[in-house]
């Protein structure tokens, strides 16, 4: 797991693309090389035997066959690269130092490679050689050739260990962008678990900073000045919350006591008696938005993160299912809840209780007598879904984003009682917990879905891979 | 009964006050967390309503140094901060209730009385009656002028809880929070929905009825009309 980690990560694809690179340029560099230097020694080589040929045939014709048989031979003896072969019509050696050469070989007029045999130190040893071939007037033929079995045994050589030096370069390079991604790969993993104790609501973590005064030193420490930051804000959000509540509520609070008062000592049938009363409902009605806005902005400052614990979801919707199948079965419409197994995330009971009852009820409000609302939370590849379906109106899909914003409520439902405040608050929740609230069509209907993230089994909500 | 109210917004502590004395209770109060601790230790009170923020000692101390004095007064805090760690906390320090302000008289004087009650020692019953009706807590059995009530688990609670309380207010919020402990306003009143649900089993069919809806409070269970 840990190997295969450290392949996927971005510094060893660097690596590895960088040692391909390197080693293919390499190859075509001494590829090249080599080509052209074969190219430079085979012509200087063709240019002796050339230069040989132009000689003999002129020895040839001016002292005929048996002067140039005996150059041949009196060259022949000296032992040197030279190498010579005079056929007679029947292609039968006359003079020479070569023999035993086959005759397929033997192509008139262009430069020919072979192999031949030759005593050295008493040893006969095979060696190669580059020629060329020529007629003499009167149907003899001669080979005049250079040994080239130095150059053909460096060209071997050459062969033979480059695709050699190739792979060692690549394993090299291999090993190196292993131990070096690794050490990237440490790193980073010190930023990701900090990052994930800092989402699992603990903003004191901060990433370690090694002594080195690395790039990944600066980073962290940028990134730590952020946190700082950061902290420093939801500490402010914390306190403005808590004083905005305080403030608000105050007032409510005396408001409300006043016309409680004022209630109490009047006649309950009176005209006053009613209008106190519905200047009470007024004032409920504020509070209520007032506290949903509260609760969407301590969820979006992740102020309620203190109560996170690893809960099961099936209970949580049969227990919020249960609380509203009174209210659907009194409406006409059928609420079901599917079964499903352990459906572990890390939550928030209340909260994401509380965002249930919001998608059912809003699900029961808008879908007609007769028609259904499915519950059900399961876990799917992409994360673990909490699920509310229902088969009324649904919401158009280009207003589904809109209605997640706050206070936005479509048009045709505008009359219907509540804040407007419900799916917001439902989306805050989700964001809470790193989740997202999807609209989708339940054709005909609305399908809300809050993807909850796969708890994972390591740390608590660090981002472990 | 003697109740002590520590509220430092002197307003709401004068209707606080009147609306108790109204209520027929007797009050004393305090407008800061010393002098409220000076006189919830030494006082008997039957309950005393203390508020989250107080000058000189915040709430939460003063309950938390009368729990260590061994004082068991029931405690209802009332609180104008946002909710959700909130109450927990003032549960933690000791506190036996929790409001957030503003809050309804009626849900006030119901939690109250339901506090005062709590220091009966009834809680250790095994059965339950009002009237002709009985609950059975062993056998979780419900039978009315001897005759079996079938009852979902969760009506059950329901019952058990109205009974508990029975000739007293019981607000919807108090049912959503002791019943199905939920610490929300659910947008539509599925309580009434749940509670119609019961008195159609209890009820229904009976010449006296039992379970009685409080108007603008909530809902009570009597055996007298």
């Amino acid at each position: 797991m840990r190997t295969l980690s450290v392949l996927r990560t971005q510094a060893f694809r660097i690596v590895f693309v960088y040692v391909a690179v390197f080693a293919l340029s390499v190859s075509a560099l001494l590829g090249f090389t080599y080509w052209n230097t074969e190219r430079a020694l085979d012509a200087q080589t063709d240019q002796i035997i050339d230069a040989e040929i132009t000689g003999l045939s002129e020895q040839y014709q001016r002292l005929g066959l048996r002067g140039l048989a005996e150059v041949v031979m009196s060259r022949s003896a000296h032992g040197g690269p030279g190498l010579y072969l005079l056929l007679d019509r029947g292609r039968q050696p006359i003079a020479g130092n070569l023999d035993g050469i086959p005759q397929s070989t033997l192509h008139l007029g262009e430069q020919i490679e072979f192999d031949y045999e030759r005593r050295v130190e008493g040893q006969l040893e095979r060696r190669r050689a580059r020629g060329r071939i020529f007629s003499l007037m009167g149907g003899f033929q001669l080979l005049v050739a250079q040994d080239v079995h130095e150059r053909y045994l460096t060209e071997k050589l050459f062969s033979t260990t480059l695709p050699w030096t190739v792979a060692l370069m690549l394993l090299l390079g291999l090993v190196g962008g292993g131990l070096m991604s690794r050490n990237m790969l440490r790193r980073l993993d010190q930023i990701n678990r900090t990052a994930g104790e800092i989402f699992a609501g603990d903003l004191s973590r901060r990433v370690p900073v090694s002594r080195a005064h690395d790039e990944f030193d600066t980073l962290a420490e940028s990134l730590n000045r952020m946190l700082d930051r950061i902290e420093r804000l939801m500490k402010g959000v914390r306190e403005v919350t808590d004083s905005v509540a305080h403030d608000l509520r105050t007032p409510l609070n005396r408001l409300r006591n006043r016309l409680e008062d004022t209630l109490r000592h009047l006649d309950t049938s009176g005209k006053e008696a009613g209008e106190i009363e519905a200047a009470m409902r007024e004032t409920d009605q504020i509070i209520a938005t007032f506290n949903a806005l509260l609760l969407i902005a301590e969820a979006d400052a992740g102020v309620t993160r203190g109560a996170m614990a690893p809960i099961d979801l099936v209970p949580v919707a049969d227990d919020v299912a249960e609380l509203y199948a009174p209210l659907a079965e009194e409406k006409g419409v059928t609420l079901d809840i599917k079964p499903a197994g352990a459906t572990m995330i890390e939550g928030n009971r209340s909260l994401i209780s509380q965002a249930l009852a919001n998608l059912i009820d809003n699900a029961i409000k808008y879908t007609p007598e007769g028609g259904h609302v499915s519950v059900w939370p399961a876990v799917t590849p992409v994360g673990v879904d909490l699920t509310v379906a229902d088969t009324g109106p649904g919401i158009p899909e280009a207003e589904r984003a809109r209605v997640v914003e706050r206070f936005v409520r479509l048009e045709t439902s505008r009359n219907s009682p509540g804040t407007g405040l419900g799916l917001s608050l439902v989306a805050a929740v989700a964001r809470l917990h790193g989740a997202r609230l999807i609209l989708d069509d339940n054709a005909p209907g609305l399908k809300a879905v809050i993807r909850f993230p796969r708890p994972s089994p390591v740390s608590r909500g660090a981002a472990r891979r | 009964m003697r109740i002590l109210v520590i509220e430092d917004d002197l307003e709401a502590q004068r209707y606080l006050v009147n609306g108790l004395k109204e209520a027929g209770h007797v009050v004393d109060d305090a407008a800061d967390g010393d002098t409220g601790l000076t006189l919830a230790l030494s006082r008997p009170y039957d309950v005393a309503i203390v508020d989250r923020m107080l000058p000189k000692m915040d709430g939460l101390d003063v309950v938390a140094e009368m729990r260590e004095h061994s004082n068991a007064t029931p405690v209802l805090f009332l609180s104008a901060l946002s909710e959700v760690d909130d109450r927990v906390k003032g549960l933690k320090a000791g506190g036996d209730d929790y409001l957030t302000k503003p809050y309804a008289f009626v849900e006030l004087l119901a939690r109250i009385d339901a506090l005062m009650r709590r220091r009966s020692p009834s809680s250790v019953k095994t059965r339950l009656q009002v009237g002709d009706l009985e609950l059975d807590l062993l056998t979780r059995a419900a039978k009315r002028s001897g005759t079996a009530i079938d009852l979902q688990p969760r009506e059950f609670r329901l019952l058990e809880y109205l009974m508990r309380h029975a000739g007293q207010v019981v607000t919807r919020t108090m049912l959503l929070e002791s019943v199905w402990e939920y610490h929300f306003d659910p947008q539509t009143n599925v309580i009434d929905v749940h509670i119609s649900r019961l008195r159609a089993k209890i009820d229904k069919g009976f010449e006296l009825p039992l379970l009685h809806t409080v108007r603008g409070a909530g809902y009570m269970i009597r055996a007298h009309a």
